[in-house]
Formats: structure tokens, sequence, C-alpha cells
């Protein structure tokens, strides 16, 4: 299964604006990947949305599902 | 001026489906805060008055700087140094007459925020830092106020409406449950920010309190909407429901006891020494000098020697950091407070590792 990963604000420094990640099967999992591939983004905070719903749980992912990773900005 | 040229003056929005004269009624009752005269806080000032809300406050603590000017668009080069709530102000007074605006040129903090939000009907947060942004939020839903928020990172803005009506309704907590410690998100100071995004970011807010007002339109309540500036995209996202935070105070009294500096950790520590303990220990000798900053990031220091490890390498590349004695830097002196931390996990009590306090632009400034 192929998932699309949107990166918001700095978090696209670290892995890109935009990545695909094959054979995970939710959230969790996915986040786990990423981590792995970009240990840099284990120490950022940030929310995930799945499909343009911000989750506050593991959730599960389809074929062509669409995640954004978005971090808090504070400048004004 | 009279009515009727009153109502000449917003004829243009008054004829609009929806609008009418009700709809500029309800903007002349209105009353409306804005925490931060800065890049967010001067385009929705200017929007707020020019359409005509009734009563405007304005709270920032801040001076207009050279470098605020880029993107801070009320301001102009003679009002360097001056207060940004009474230049503010001044200038939306010239811009009309007809309704009350009211500076306050100081911090809001949890002394005075309550007091300061209660007589107005919604607050907008243009602030430039977490410890105001959490702060801000946990008084809107404790006085049950909307909450107007916006931000910005470099190319990037969010903008949110949070309705804080009842127990059901999102807040900014339900979308960022725990502040980010200082360091972990650079601000505009140190990451930079393109002069017209806070402009576009701070519109959209403007617009999400005319119409919240008004009552017309969609609202952005319990969604995020993001856009970038660089590529033109914008998304939506829907937020989820409220839960439960173990950190945001339950009561008034709780809220007034609240340290959001140390939540967000932007207050001093005795980790941070200032431009003339540097000085002192650079001319000493036998101290190592860290710049953790990306090796794009301007000002370079070519003042004294140091050693380039961005904040993301140094976990695994301190090799060269061979005095006991480490002191380091970044743009402003939050990054370099994260870096002391990895040091000291590193190295233990074996080196004393320092940050230098307001970073290389704060140096710099007392250099010169």
């Amino acid at each position: 299964m192929n998932v699309r990963v949107l990166l918001f604000g700095p978090l696209a420094e670290i892995a890109g604006a935009s990545v695909s990640v094959n054979a995970v099967a939710d959230t969790d999992s996915l986040i786990s990947t990423l981590h792995k591939s970009y240990p840099v983004l284990a120490e950022s905070k940030y929310v995930i949305a799945v499909d343009r719903h911000v989750i506050t749980s593991n959730t599960l992912l389809s074929e062509n599902s669409v995640v954004a990773l978005l971090p808090p900005f504070s400048g004004g | 001026m009279s009515e009727a040229n009153s109502y000449e003056r917003y004829s243009r929005q008054i004829i609009l489906p929806g609008f009418g004269k009700e709809g500029q009624q309800k903007l002349f009752a209105a009353k409306v805060f804005v925490v931060g005269a800065g890049g967010l806080g001067c385009p929705v000032l200017q929007y707020l008055a020019a359409t005509g809300v009734g009563s405007i406050g304005i709270a920032d603590d801040d001076l207009v700087a050279l470098n605020n000017l880029h993107r801070q668009i009320l301001y102009s080069v003679k009002d360097i140094g001056l207060s940004k709530a009474e230049r503010a102000a001044d200038i939306l007074r010239q811009l009309n007459a007809e309704i009350t605006i009211t500076p306050y040129n100081k911090k809001i903090t949890t002394q005075n925020a309550l007091a300061l939000f209660e007589p107005f009907d919604i607050i907008i947060d243009g602030t430039d830092n977490f410890a105001a942004r959490y702060l801000i939020n946990d008084a809107c839903v404790l006085l049950k106020k909307p909450l107007v928020y916006g931000a910005i990172s470099q190319f990037e803005g969010q903008v949110a409406v949070f309705k804080n009506e009842n127990e059901r309704d999102v807040s900014y907590r339900d979308l960022f449950p725990n502040p980010p410690k200082d360091g972990e998100v650079a601000n505009c100071a140190e990451a930079g920010v393109l002069g017209v995004l806070p402009g576009i970011i701070g519109t959209m807010m403007a617009n999400e309190t005319i119409k919240m007002i008004t009552g017309i339109g969609t609202s952005l309540a319990n969604q995020l909407l993001t856009y970038n500036a660089s590529t033109n995209e914008v998304y939506q996202f829907s937020l989820p429901g409220r839960t439960t935070h173990s950190h945001s105070p339950k009561t008034k009294a709780e809220f007034l006891t609240t340290d959001y500096e140390w939540l967000c950790s932007s207050a001093a520590t005795d980790e941070e020494i200032d431009a003339d303990t540097f000085r002192d220990l650079i001319e000493k000798g036998d101290v190592d000098v860290i710049d953790v900053r990306e090796p794009h990031e301007l000002p370079k220091a070519n003042e004294f020697s140091n050693i380039k490890i961005p904040l993301s390498q140094l976990p695994r590349n301190y090799i060269e950091i061979r005095s006991d004695s480490v002191v380091t830097f970044c743009q402003t002196g939050s990054r370099s407070l994260q870096a002391v931390k990895i040091l000291k996990g590193i190295f233990g009590t074996e080196k004393k590792v320092y940050s230098l306090r307001g970073g290389i632009l704060e140096w710099q400034r007392r250099v010169k």
C-alpha cells in the first residue's frame, strides 16, 4: 500500500515537502518507519492528519491515503 | 460624521448580499482585542479599523524596529523606537476617527489577561511565541471568548477559529496539546519570514473576525487552514473533538498561578551567559565556541573563532569539542539552549556548557 505524506513548515526541511511510503497499514507503523528514515523527525512536535482530518489515535490507512504532518508555528 | 456620511463610508460592503445595514451595525457594536501589533497584528488592525469595528484594543509591549518594516506595514522609519501599540492606535485613528481604539503598551500576562480580555467580544492572537499563545488560549477558554488564531513560519501560515462557546468546541490545546519547548520551533527572527506572508495570513484572520461578527459566510471554526506562499497550496484540516488536557488551568485561580514561560521554557536559566561574560570567556581563551545554526544562516559570526555544528548534527558530531568550557550560540539564543541540553547529556559534568543569551543578533547589537 502506497501512502503519500505531506510535511509542513520546518518538517519539510527534514524530509522534503512530500514523501511516499510503502507497506504501512496504519499511522503508528507509518510514523515509526518515518522516524527510522529521518531520526530528527522523532525530536519534532507535530500532529497527524489523515485525508484532511486531524487524528489523535492510531488510524488505519487505505490505498492512496494522504497523511499530513503539521507542526505548530509560533511566528507572528 | 453624520450617520448618512458614515453609511456612505461603508456603502460598498453594506450593499453585499447578506450584509446590509444590520451587518454594519453589528460591526459598530463589536469589541475586538488584538494581542500583538506585529506582522499579523498590522493587517488585522488595518482591516478591522477600516471595516468599522466599533472598539479595538491593542496590546503589545514591543517597540518598532528597522527590521520590522518589511512586514509590519502600519509603521514608517520615523516610528522606530516608539511603542507599537501606541503608534498603531494613532495611525488607525487617522484612518477612522469614528471608532474607539485603546492601546495597552504592555505584555499580556496571567495577571492582566483576564481583566484586559473581559470587556471584549473576540480575541485575536497575533503574537510571536508559544508562551503567549498558550496563555491567550487558556484565558479565552476560561472566559468563553472566541479566539482567532494565526501563526507563520518562513513561507507558511496557519489560521483557525476557536469559538470556545461550550465544552464541545475545540481549542488551540486540542490542536497542539503540548507546548513545544523553546528552541524546538524557530521563530521569525531565527528562521526568517517573507514580508507579504503575515499580510496574507493576518488578512485571513481579519476576514474570519468580520464573518464571525456579521454572521456571513462559513467560519473556520474547528478547522485549521494552512497556506504556503511559495507554492500557493492551501489545505483545510478538520480538527478532532475536545479532549482533556492535564496542563490547562481549569479555574481562574489556577490560571493566575500557571507559569507559561516555564511551560515553554522561554525564561532565562543559569545555563545562559550574557554578552559581557561571553567576551571575558573568549578573551581568556580555553573555550570552544559552537555555532549551532544551519550553514546558510546570516549574519556570519566572524568576530571570534567558532566551530560550526548545526543543532541537528550535534548529537553525533561533537568530536571537535575539546575545551572544558563550551559556549553555544544561534540566532537569538533559543536553539543554543537545546544544544546545551544535548551537550550536557553527552559530557555530563565533565565540561561547563553555556548558551549565549540573545544569540549572535544581541551580541552584534552590543558590539556595535
